[in-house]
């Protein structure tokens, strides 16, 4: 049970991680300085719970780690985040929608876990509802801006969902591991979560007047280690301090 | 981040008594505020200075935000986020605190962008390595809260106000930088070799920050006057400097100056001189980054236009449906 409570843990902790990388990116280049500020406190929030899933993580492995190895000193095929968060940052659009998503699936999620018999895993899921219910906020009403503004905009943001759409369901991914987590009331059903995130999205849809695309790549693999090209650059990026200086303090 | 005291004041045709009376105030330590009667070049020399300040803080967002994908841990990652984070709410206080005086924001962006206004010059140098972070913090936010603790007692009240909220947070971006170096100079033997030179590259461009040599400073003397300026040039630089010596000799660092040297007699380090043609260049825009500095704000700037757009239209159309 540890052994699948560690890899759910690292689930979290690198989805976490890599969505704030990205949001990261544009501290410094952001559309407005007001909203510069605003991105880069979405993505010091999530790096906040990402460093708390970590600590968790590390707590209960069997290894002699620390919450920065499992960060900086794991390949590709380690990371357990879904492909979705590992995206380039895109345009404004692409970066807005694909927050939305992640967003609107951590308010439901947390709130989950919240009950989890895990009680180290129900305190952080407690506090990052938190925050995550504050993003969504956020992420929702620029999904409306962008889709009921300008025509450019709405061109912009509907070609985000073009190219995101199929990328969420990965998100609700599971396996032998989790199954038995769900069993043991550790995390909520996937499946009963999947309904209701794809209820509240129809109706965000619905709402900005954009059309959901009919067909593309499903995505799927990351909790496998299965990934994008984009992740190795990302972890190259990230990493290089840690494995061009092994063993130092920083 | 600063100002660099590049600001000139010519007085206009201003009525004597309003001239005297508004002298009057500030030998009174009163604060100036936004509907008072000021006199015009005050009030230019004010949007001069604080807009540079402003673009310094968003300039400034550029270097270090160069390693906030590389930190080396979560914990730094964090701290470095939050720093730069931190310098564009200083650009947004200060950008409001300018407008009270009658410039927009836009204006002073297009000001920025055209290469009209000046920013510090220190953010026109590279951040090639991971030490620079620490270097940036300890000597650049140090030089900046040294010039900008006296701002807090400028006479013009928004600014002063400013001043207040940005020098408590200054202070923590420098113990941060510092303590970057110091885990640096206790590391590995790479690890105190990229301190060193990340101090050897950040020292005297860090000197330069407080702007000439008094002697070449031609508008200092009116600031003074008005309580815009409380220290000079030379003066701050040589706090600074006595101040920073003993923090690397704490770190076993080495200052980049053979001319460095405790003067028993003024009580005060001696320091060789600055290399003002560099100052000169890098302000003229002929520093390593100025281009690619101006270039960033630019491709931001242009890149966002279609989202402020959209904000723009979706507040409108929101207002009309009420
Ligand atoms: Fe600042
Ligand atoms: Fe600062």
């Amino acid at each position: 049970m540890k052994k699948a409570i560690k890899h759910y843990l690292l689930r979290l902790a690198d989805s976490s991680l890599t969505q704030s990388q990205r949001l990261a990116e544009w501290c410094g280049h952001g559309p407005f300085l007001e909203e510069d500020i605003a991105l880069t406190n979405v993505a010091l929030d999530l790096l906040g719970h990402a460093k708390l899933f970590y600590e968790q993580a590390a707590e209960i492995s069997e290894q002699d780690v620390s919450a920065d190895d499992l960060a900086f000193l794991r390949d590709v095929d380690q990371f357990r985040n879904p492909i979705l968060t590992e995206l380039p940052r895109g345009d404004f659009a692409y970066t807005t929608l694909k927050q939305y998503f992640f967003d609107q699936f951590n308010v439901l999620l947390y709130a989950e876990l919240m009950n989890s018999q895990y009680q180290p895993l129900a305190e952080i899921a407690e506090k990052a509802l938190k925050e995550s219910r504050y993003h969504l906020t956020r992420s929702r009403d620029w999904c409306l801006r962008l889709s009921l503004s300008t025509a450019e905009a709405k061109q912009k943001i509907q070609s985000a969902l073009d190219d995101l759409y199929f990328y969420t369901p990965e998100l609700f991914e599971t396996d032998d591991q989790l199954k038995q987590l769900l069993a043991d009331n550790v995390m909520p059903d996937m499946q009963a979560l999947k309904q209701q995130w794809q209820q509240q999205v129809d109706q965000l849809l619905q709402q900005c007047q954009l059309q959901a695309p009919t067909s593309g790549w499903l995505a799927t693999g990351g909790l496998r280690g299965e990934h994008s090209e984009y992740l190795g650059y990302m972890l190259a990026d990230m990493q290089f301090l840690q494995r061009a200086y092994p063993g130092c303090e920083w | 981040m600063y100002s660099q005291g590049l600001q000139d004041a010519k007085g206009g045709q201003e009525p004597e008594g309003l001239l005297k009376a508004f002298q009057k105030r500030i030998d009174n330590e009163e604060k100036i505020e936004p509907r008072d009667w000021m006199p015009e070049a005050y009030r230019k020399t004010l949007i001069r200075q604080m807009s540079q300040h402003a673009h310094s803080e968003i300039v400034g967002q550029l270097p270090e935000g160069n390693w906030i994908t590389r930190a080396p841990t979560l914990k730094r990652k964090m701290i470095l986020l939050a720093k730069v984070q931190d310098e564009a709410g200083h650009g947004l206080y200060i950008y409001s605190a300018t407008e009270t005086l009658g410039i927009s924001r836009d204006e002073m962006t297009r000001q920025l962008l055209s290469g009209e206004a000046k920013y510090s010059s220190i953010f026109n140098y590279p951040t090639p390595s991971w030490a620079d972070m620490g270097a940036i913090g300890w000597l650049v936010d140090g030089a900046a809260i040294m010039n900008q603790v006296p701002l807090c007692r400028a006479s013009y009240g928004p600014y002063a106000r400013s001043m207040v909220r940005i020098c408590k947070e200054e202070s923590f971006h420098q113990r941060q930088g510092y303590d970057i170096m110091t885990v640096l100079a206790r590391g590995s033997r790479a690890q105190k070799k990229m301190a060193q030179d990340a101090l050897n590259r950040f020292w005297w461009p860090a000197l330069m920050m407080f702007g000439p040599s008094d002697k070449d400073s031609t508008h200092s003397a009116q600031s003074m006057q008005w309580k815009i300026k409380r220290f000079s040039n030379d003066d701050l630089r040589q706090k600074f400097i006595d101040a920073t010596v003993p923090q690397a000799e704490h770190l076993g660092l080495t200052i980049p100056d053979k001319d460095l040297k405790w003067n028993e007699e003024r009580g005060h380090y001696d320091f060789g001189e600055i290399d003002w043609q560099e100052f000169i260049q890098v302000i003229k825009g002929n520093g390593p980054c100025n281009k690619q500095r101006l270039a960033a704000r630019q491709k931001a700037h242009d890149e966002g236009e279609w989202v402020r757009k959209a904000a723009e239209i979706y507040q409108q159309n929101q207002q009309d449906t009420v």
